[in-house]
């Protein structure tokens, strides 16, 4: 038994203690917003926040996790996530669409930690999220857009 | 036939696979010299791609026993922690987790990140690490007490014996390697030539 707060409430789950959060997430709780890629750490796609930080959820078994804080994309706020959303939306972003919430969770963290990236800055903090569609350029766009309109 | 499999056995070994001889099998002409060939030995650890890739003296780490450049691309960031937004701790936790869908696994300790960029070693001799390491404005304040525990009982240094699945482990042991560490500075802390 793990007990642990997943998007503001309280679960004790009784599953594997080395079944990877996101197989609880997507097939325990049917949090499916968070994807499966790669299952290595390699593309990004399963990237929640875990105690505030990003963190890929398919090597992260769910033993590590007892009174951990995780926010899937589905629990997501906040000033720089409403930012990154909208700037998201506006630029039509998403294409397939399957690396999209990890991009958004490295793009609102990175936000918090440095308000006006640049675009090395950018390019460093995204390094670990693959987008198979290549929208590089519209992530690398919307961000500089979420971070415009946070500077008011 | 037995034989040519023990044959392939061998030559499939990592190169980097080596033996960490003891302290009592490194002799010298005289305390210095033996000082000196106890840090030598000493450096089959400290070269070892388990310690190095984590010592990088530009840019970021890199992975694997050829030292290939961590995919990832990570930079260094100004904490030694990974860039804004893509910390260390983003896909390294805090213990080795074997992965569920192939062979391998991810390593993790907690703490774990860079060395700082004083403590860079890639590239550099064995004669310039020892001076790095004897530096107390390079090694982070310690003086020669403070590196033997460090090489002896640090998790983060253990790592390198228990690097997980699909890493060669660093040679030999940190007990041994605390035991080498104990033995250079008792004959007097010399630092190789060259």
């Amino acid at each position: 038994m793990t007990t642990l707060t997943i998007n503001g409430a309280e679960r004790t789950l009784d599953v594997d203690p080395d079944t990877p959060l996101l197989w609880v997430l997507r097939d325990e709780l049917r949090l499916t917003g968070t994807k499966f890629g790669c299952g290595v750490a390699q593309c990004g796609a399963c990237t929640v926040m875990l105690n505030g930080m990003p963190r890929r959820a398919c090597v992260t078994p769910i033993r590590t996790l007892a009174g951990a804080d995780v926010t899937t994309i589905e629990g997501m706020s906040g000033r720089e996530y409403d930012a990154v959303q909208a700037a998201w939306r506006a630029l039509d972003v998403p294409q397939c669409g399957w690396c999209q919430s990890g991009q958004v969770m490295s793009a609102t963290m990175l936000l918090q930690q440095l308000p006006a990236p640049t675009d090395q800055q950018i390019d460093e903090a995204m390094a670990g999220n693959i987008c198979r569609c290549a929208t590089y350029h519209r992530i690398r766009t919307a961000i500089h857009d979420a971070a415009r309109t946070l500077e008011g | 036939m037995l034989r040519m499999t023990l044959m392939a056995a061998v030559l499939a070994a990592p190169a980097v696979a080596q033996e960490l001889r003891a302290p009592d099998q490194i002799t010298g002409a005289n305390d210095a010299a033996r000082s000196a060939a106890l840090f030598t030995e000493m450096g089959k650890v400290l070269q070892h791609p388990r310690c190095l890739n984590c010592h990088p003296v530009t840019g970021g780490p890199t992975q694997g026993d050829d030292m290939h450049p961590h995919n990832p691309p990570i930079v260094r960031g100004e904490a030694d922690f990974g860039a804004a937004g893509l910390n260390c701790n983003s896909c390294h936790g805090t213990e080795n987790i074997p992965y569920l869908t192939r062979t391998g696994s991810i390593p993790g300790h907690d703490p774990w990140q860079l060395a700082p960029v004083s403590m860079g070693w890639q590239g550099r001799s064995l004669a310039e690490i020892c001076a790095q390491i004897k530096d107390p404005a390079r090694n982070g304040g310690k003086d020669l007490a403070a590196i033997l525990d460090h090489h002896a009982r640090d998790g983060l240094v253990g790592w390198g014996w228990a690097p997980g699945e699909g890493r060669t482990p660093a040679p030999g042991s940190q007990q041994l390697f605390g035991e080498l560490t104990r033995a250079w500075i008792d004959t007097g802390a010399v630092c190789p030539a060259g």
